[in-house]
């Protein structure tokens, strides 16, 4: 184990690594992350190795896990270097011909290639794929490409410059003003200038402060955090220290959810080999300067995503929020000045610090600076994490990056900033992606969950979702939320039920309004987002739901009722088989019938019918 | 000193006051729920709201927990106040519209009848009993459980806890009615709705049972520590007491 004990010593270690690394290398890697994983990219793995041993090629190839590069959609993945083959949607089975095809003789296998659904061709290499091709990846540049458990693949990719440059020719303030320059923005949510932030706590006194590592990400949907962490972990423990530095913090801590074990386990052992390398702990780099950093592991409320609740929670108390002011950076953890940032927002840092801040602010809006991360989800046909700049069209991102709509169905709306955002309908699909566009819509930045609905997509039905996930989430501690969120939930059911009243859109305004302007804390100051961004831009469908009684997108069981069409039904009784509730009669070789009366609208026979003789009215 | 104005009213104070302790000083009314004198600010029952003039523009805040900063412009009965305390009272209705408190301060606004209903419930979850009993008594022996709308008050795994010293402080601070303590066979009492049942010691002069006899150790060891001694020592004769057969 090497102890790093100066700047000097970490170049030399670099240099050592570099030097020893062969770039024609022939290299296996395989992602690694949750997604893939959860498709079989472990079993793919472990045959990689297997096979290749077998076939007497396991000297000198490495079969390396990595974080996920972003295109969930098509996991498990795998990338061959020298040349990075990518191969995707590989299973075990494919593993004996990639072994004595490409590995043995350099062959490429058509069939794992990537197929542009528009112009048909074949894509070899990942960095041609154009869901990459529209991206900028900073943050996630190394995702993909390193062994997130080996601490010499982030410092062969220049990993822990940043902190050697901070500690060493910089002072807190040149730190400081550098993130200041930058104009980087907290990408948990709200936007707040990070170096305004990190200077607010410099400048409060007090010989114990702490840097905290917000990962309590718990938007349905989605997965930017986790992947960070996953899969370069030591991009956020450098950002933490450097943060520490800046502020004079002697502390750290990363609030992680215990739903995140892969990525609690990558940061564990990140932690641990920055300790053992001298890169944390006492005397930093030989520079004098003490920083550790310790996991604390969260039980899963989404409201510990609030800072005044995450902090409560590290001090082992309920976790609900209190009022600000006092702010963190004058009273936070234990009554400490404390600096509360994003996973996003700390991974920036060294990008930051190492590059310049016109590096950084090159790309963005003129407020909204550098890259934003989404997990792209729902009606969407790449499904993944994605890594744009500042300022790209909602259009350009969903389309371009996306790959927009699959199935042929048209793009209703995409939902922004998880359940906090709002809903931005297809008449804004060229509104900018920064900070100030977004909230003059409704919606938020969020921290980059964004979910795509196509023309199946009941709006009502959709609000409804993400309250009932809110209301279920309020602490229960301010009136407004605890109360506001169930009344507004109860409204909605009431809605998709068919029992809609006159009044019930006016109503569902008038508290959301003060539910947002009156709740204790941000989770009750924006969960009625969802509900009021629908209502502006799909108002004709509430209308349809209360008065009409009809659910436009046939989503709502309360308003639809299923019918058979007899000129298509062939009466081969595969529905009236399967029906739970024996609400469909009808001799074999006749039209069916579905009596209202008895049936649940499961929509189980519509989903089995062969001959889409069953529709939903 | 730091200058501030309160409904166009220019007050001077010292700094790292609330503005609900300087508006109430200054004859400003201001409706509160989960606000006690005696405690830490909890800014849960949010009727107490006034607008106050931020950076940019006017934004809703809990006066018993926002401090007074010099040139704060304050507004504690404007539109935006009045319909949030509306709103937030209108939603206590819910369930517990029956309650004297609520029903006064739905008066007080103008609300009559809430257009949203729960079950009956006469506890407002204004926090003033755990708070009483963790920040007062220095006990602790019950807290809030669950969250969102099933959050509720009790003690923990709603089993009588050990830790209760049986004082009645929480039943004492209740503002609904919520808690009782009631006396049941035999001299004991018991503090619905946790049923921490206990003996309470009877009184050597006018027989009636009127201490718990873990709540009286509880004092006597306070007694014992120096800062204390003193403001007790005249309350010495009372804490010995010993139960009459």
């Amino acid at each position: 184990m090497i102890e790093l004990r100066s700047p000097q010593a970490l170049v030399d270690y670099r240099q050592g690594i570099r030097a020893a690394a062969d770039p024609l290398q022939r290299r296996i890697r395989v992602c690694d992350g949750t997604g893939c994983r959860a498709l079989g990219s472990r079993k793919v793995l472990a045959r990689l190795q297997e096979t290749l041993r077998e076939a007497g090629l396991a000297e000198g190839i490495e079969v390396a896990p990595t974080g996920c590069p972003g295109f969930c959609e098509l996991g498990p993945l795998i990338t061959i270097d020298p040349e990075k083959i990518a191969y995707n949607r590989v299973s075990v089975d494919d593993v004996p011909a990639i072994v004595a095809k490409t590995i043995a003789q350099g062959e490429i296998i058509d069939g794992l290639l990537f197929v542009d659904p528009v112009t048909g061709q074949t894509i070899i290499h990942d960095h041609e794929l154009p869901f990459y091709t529209k991206q900028i990846r900073r943050v996630l540049e190394l995702n993909g490409e390193i062994d997130p458990t080996r601490i010499e693949d982030y410092v062969a990719y220049d990993g822990y410059a940043a902190l050697s440059k901070s500690l060493w020719q910089m002072t807190p303030e040149q730190v400081i003003e550098e993130v200041k320059q930058s104009g980087l923005r907290g990408r948990g949510g709200a936007g707040f200038p990070t170096g305004m932030k990190w200077q607010f706590c410099r400048q409060s006194p007090s010989d114990v402060k702490y840097v905290i590592c917000n990962a309590d990400e718990g938007d349905p949907g989605a997965f930017m955090d986790r992947s960070i962490l996953e899969g370069n972990p030591h991009s956020v423990v450098e950002g933490m220290i450097i943060g520490a530095y800046a502020m004079g913090a002697t502390q750290g801590y990363v609030y992680i959810r215990n739903e995140y074990p892969l990525a609690v386990q990558n940061l564990k052992i990140a932690l641990k080999l920055a300790r053992e390398h001298g890169l944390l702990g006492k005397d930093i780099l030989g520079s004098g300067f003490d920083l550790d950093i310790e996991i604390r592991v969260g039980s899963g409320a989404f409201v510990c995503g609030e800072e005044t609740a995450l902090m409560a929670s590290i001090e082992g108390k309920i976790g609900e929020p209190r009022p600000r002011p006092p702010y963190p950076a004058q009273s936070g953890l234990w009554g400490k000045p404390t600096n509360i940032n994003n996973v996003k927002t700390w991974a920036n840092i060294p990008l930051i610090v190492r590059n310049g801040s016109d590096w950084f602010a090159s790309v963005g809006t003129e407020k909204s600076k550098g890259t934003m991360i989404f997990s792209l989800v729902g009606k969407i046909r790449n499904t993944g994490l994605v890594e744009v700049p500042m300022g790209i069209s909602l259009g350009e991102l969903i389309y371009d990056v996306g790959g927009g709509i699959p199935g042929g169905k048209e793009f209703k709306a995409a939902q922004i900033g998880g359940p906090s955002g709002g809903c931005i309908p297809k008449e804004h699909l060229d509104v900018s992606v920064d900070y100030e566009s977004l909230k003059a819509l409704g919606a938020i930045m969020g921290s980059g969950g964004l979910v795509v609905t196509d023309e199946d997509t009941c709006m009502v039905d959709l609000a409804r979702y993400f309250l009932e996930f809110t209301q279920e989430e309020s602490c229960g501690k301010c009136v407004p939320c605890r109360v506001g969120t169930r009344a507004m939930l109860e409204t909605l059911e009431r809605i998709c039920a068919g029992q809609g009243r006159e009044g019930d859109i006016e109503y569902l305004i008038e508290l959301g309004q003060e539910v947002k302007r009156s709740s204790l804390c941000a989770l009750g100051g924006t969960a009625p987002n969802p509900v009021l961004t629908t209502i502006r831009y799909f108002r004709d469908e509430y209308e349809a739901h209360i008065y009409d009684k009809k659910c436009p997108a046939k989503v709502c069981k309360g308003l639809i009722t299923y019918k058979v069409v007899a000129a298509l039904c062939t009466g081969c009784m595969i529905c009236a088989r399967n029906c739970p509730v024996n609400a469909i009669a009808g001799e074999k070789g006749q039209p069916h019938v579905i009596n209202p009366e008895v049936c649940t609208r499961c929509g189980i026979c519509q989903s089995l019918c062969n001959f889409d003789a069953i529709v939903a009215d | 000193m730091i200058r501030l104005t309160i409904d166009n009213q220019e007050i001077e104070t010292e700094p790292g006051r609330t503005i609900l302790e300087v508006a109430r000083e200054h004859g400003i009314h201001i409706p509160t729920l989960c606000y006690h004198e005696a405690m830490e600010p909890f800014a849960a029952c949010r009727v107490c709201v006034v607008e106050v003039e931020a950076g940019r523009g006017r934004q809703l805040v809990a006066s018993c927990a926002y401090p007074c900063a010099d040139g704060l412009v304050v507004h504690t009965n404007s539109d935006a106040v009045l319909q949030s305390r509306r709103i937030t009272v209108e939603l206590l209705m819910a369930s517990s519209a029956h309650v004297p408190l609520i029903r006064q301060l739905a008066d007080e606004l103008g609300v009559s009848e809430p257009r949203f209903t729960m079950e009956k419930n006469d506890c407002i979850l204004c926090g003033l009993c755990v708070r009483a009993c963790q920040e007062i008594v220095g006990v602790g022996a019950i807290s809030v459980i669950n969250r969102g709308i099933e959050k509720e008050v009790g003690p923990p795994f709603h089993i009588a806890s050990n830790a209760c010293i049986e004082c009645g402080t929480c039943v004492l601070v209740c503002p609904t009615g919520a808690l009782t303590l009631a006396d049941i066979t035999g001299g004991a009492r018991t503090v619905h709705p946790w049923e921490s049942e206990f003996e309470a010691v009877d009184c050597r002069v006018c027989g009636h049972h009127y201490l718990a006899p873990r709540f009286a150790d509880h004092t006597t060891l306070l007694a014992e520590e120096p800062a204390l001694s003193h403001a007790l020592s005249g309350a010495e004769g009372t804490v010995e007491g010993e139960a009459v057969p």
